[in-house]
């Protein structure tokens, strides 16, 4: 059992709270991420389970063991850094068997395990390669197999693919994940970029200012975002966040004298809304006016303004709908999210019933 | 424009400094060559050419060979203790401790001192009965001695001044060359479970060697230049046990009015100098990572 469990951990440096009062849960041989933007505690967390950053309060165990005080060398954890972290003057192989030759393992068993996990990584050819003579990829992947040549139960990985390009940073995506999955390893991932999160988590753990924001499955986290930040942190484009008000038959889009969209007062509450959920409709629907289409080739980001109010959709292909057009924009009630205004929570179901536009 | 034009520019471009460097680098080094080929002349006798007479003679002269044998010792004796020292100075202040600014600057002032105030300064440390070391060694009832007149530890004491003088400087590319190393190296390292020691020798001192080899060349260079403490405190004596290359090359030029003999010595040291130098760059080069 290899389980990470923060317990109400905080880091402090002087005046400044880096990470507050965090407590999570990685389950044995799960893919957990730390997602957020920078500067929100992700990294010190990583650095913490580490042992490469104090503790200032709380607890860290791992696999049951509490190691809050103990050095990096005896947590049984591996690291892939966000730089590598490679030694530039030994070549791809005495790099990878670093922390054996530490550990004086034997010379039969090290070039056993070398050889595995080039295999694995496939760094075959590049043995004998220094770093600078590697591509980003290349290097990434020499970080990699230090990382699981040590056959630690657990892997740490801050922002290992912020250097690489969007193909093969896609590439090795897949790659570790599959890497994760077929070494059992429990895997605590660091990264800023939500897609990453949405396609290699278990469990995505969203931070902002030290603290945890929402936590839970890729799928929790888009289908039922806890405040508007998550809201429009995941997805991409993010959630609309719609002004709401008062009007004659429920609340209505703010600035819009249009169709009510939800029952009740709306003065304070906020729309939420995915631009894929949102349809162009013939006759139903609210009124808007087109501002802005981004056209990606499969489907084309509108961008609309209802009301005081602007709104993004996702439409299948090519719109060939020009600037200034009127639209009517309709979707379905479940679809809906409200959020309080001023606090930014989710409302539960129930007090706010959305009604089909 | 038209090439010779061109060409023109690009000489004019290139003339200032190839005026300074030709007259008071390439110049001087071949007169001297063509000098140390001739017997000195005076007003009423013109200079002789006596081809390689001089070099003979220079193979011949006692005093010489004292000179190279003190320089040697030297070298041995401050290159290898003053780099090690600068090396675990630079990793010392390059760790998180109270003052650390102050103690970098500590280290770093007697490399600012001119030699001739260092020089006055260790006279007084040295002077027998009253100086600092034999009051010290006075205050346990240990006999003083004239450590500047006794020519079985004269040569030590200019050793234990120039590392004085010199650990502070090469410390500060020490330290530099540390700052650069990215601190995620350490960070791998400890989670690898590498100890300190194993660490600096596995990693940090490769590393660091690009600035060793500078230091060392730096070293060698200062070990045969460095002569203004004579001046002050020995003076080559006693009995020549304290002579240097440089020094004996001011006195013959100098002292003994023989500049023949004087572009001789130079010749030697510079055709010794170069051979070190080239053969520190053949031998290490291949061995040092630059990055």
């Amino acid at each position: 059992m290899s389980e990470i469990v923060l317990d109400h951990v905080s880091k402090v440096w002087g005046q400044t709270t880096a990470v507050d009062d965090v407590s999570l849960t990685a389950a044995a041989g799960e893919l957990l991420v730390l997602l957020g933007p920078s500067g929100c505690g992700k990294s010190t967390s990583l650095r913490m389970i580490a042992g490469l950053e104090e503790v200032s309060a709380g607890r860290i165990l791992i696999e049951g063991r509490d190691v809050t005080r103990l050095p990096p060398a005896k947590r049984r954890i591996s690291m892939v850094f966000q730089s590598y972290a490679l030694f530039p003057h030994l070549d791809v192989a005495e790099n990878i068997v670093f922390g054996l030759k530490v550990r004086k393992l034997k010379w039969a068993e090290r070039s056993a395990r070398l050889a595995r996990v080039a295999e694995l990584v496939g760094l075959g050819e590049l043995l004998h390669r220094r770093p600078a003579q590697l591509s980003g990829g290349q290097r990434q992947r020499v970080a990699l197999a230090r990382a699981i040549v040590a056959e630690n139960p657990i892997c740490l990985m801050d922002e290992p693919l912020s250097n690489l390009d969007a193909k093969l940073r896609h590439d090795m995506r897949v790659e570790i994940r599959a890497l994760q999955q077929r070494l059992g390893m429990t895997v605590v991932y660091v990264t800023h970029d939500q897609t990453e999160a949405m396609s290699m988590a278990d469990q995505v753990v969203l931070m902002c200012d030290g603290k945890i924001v929402q936590a839970g499955r890729p799928e929790d986290l888009y289908d039922r975002p806890a405040t508007t930040f998550v809201a429009s942190f995941i997805g991409t484009p993010p959630m609309n966040l719609i002004d709401l008000t008062d009007g004659p038959n429920g609340a209505v889009v703010a600035g819009a004298a249009g169709r009510a969209v939800l029952q009740g007062p709306g003065h304070g509450l906020r729309l939420g809304i995915r631009p894929e959920h949102l349809r162009l409709a013939d006759g139903a629907g609210i009124e808007g006016e087109i501002v802005s289409a981004d056209y990606l080739g499969a489907d084309t980001i509108l961008t609309a303004r209802v009301g005081n109010q602007s709104v993004l959709l996702r439409v299948p292909g090519r719109s060939g709908l020009a600037t200034g057009e009127p639209v009517r924009i309709a979707w379905s009630p479940e679809s809906v999210h409200v959020f309080d205004g001023t606090s930014g929570r989710r409302m539960e179901d129930g007090r706010a019933v959305p009604v089909a536009a | 424009m038209p090439s010779y034009r061109m060409q023109i520019y690009g000489w004019l471009l290139l003339l200032p400094a190839a005026v300074l460097l030709i007259a008071f680098t390439h110049y001087p080094t071949v007169a001297t060559l063509v000098q140390s080929l001739f017997l000195s002349g005076s007003v009423t006798r013109p200079a002789v050419f006596v081809g390689v007479e001089n070099y003979q003679f220079m193979l011949e002269d006692d005093v010489f060979w004292q000179a190279v044998r003190n320089n040697i010792w030297f070298a041995l004796g401050t290159i290898p203790i003053s780099i090690a020292l600068a090396l675990q100075m630079a990793l010392w202040v390059n760790r998180r401790l109270p003052a650390r600014g102050l103690v970098r600057m500590a280290y770093f002032t007697p490399t600012i001192l001119p030699m001739i105030a260092v020089a006055n300064i260790w006279l007084f440390f040295y002077t027998p009965g009253i100086g600092l070391i034999d009051q010290f060694l006075g205050l346990f009832g240990l006999p003083g001695h004239n450590w500047l007149g006794d020519p079985d530890t004269v040569l030590a004491c200019l050793i234990v001044l120039t590392i004085w003088k010199e650990a502070g400087f090469f410390m500060i590319f020490y330290l530099a060359a540390l700052q650069s190393l990215p601190p995620e190296l350490e960070e791998a390292g400890k989670l690898e479970g590498a100890g300190r020691w194993y660490f600096f020798w596995r990693i940090t001192f490769p590393l660091l060697m690009p600035t060793t080899l500078f230091v060392v060349i730096n070293a060698l260079i200062n070990s045969f230049k460095l002569v203004d403490h004579l001046f002050i405190l020995t003076k080559g004596g006693p009995n020549n046990a304290s002579t240097l290359l440089l020094y004996y090359i001011y006195e013959v030029a100098f002292s003994f009015f023989d500049p023949s003999y004087a572009a001789t010595l130079t010749v030697a040291l510079l055709a010794f100098l170069a051979l070190v130098a080239i053969g520190q760059f053949v031998l290490l080069d291949k061995r040092i990572h630059y990055r």
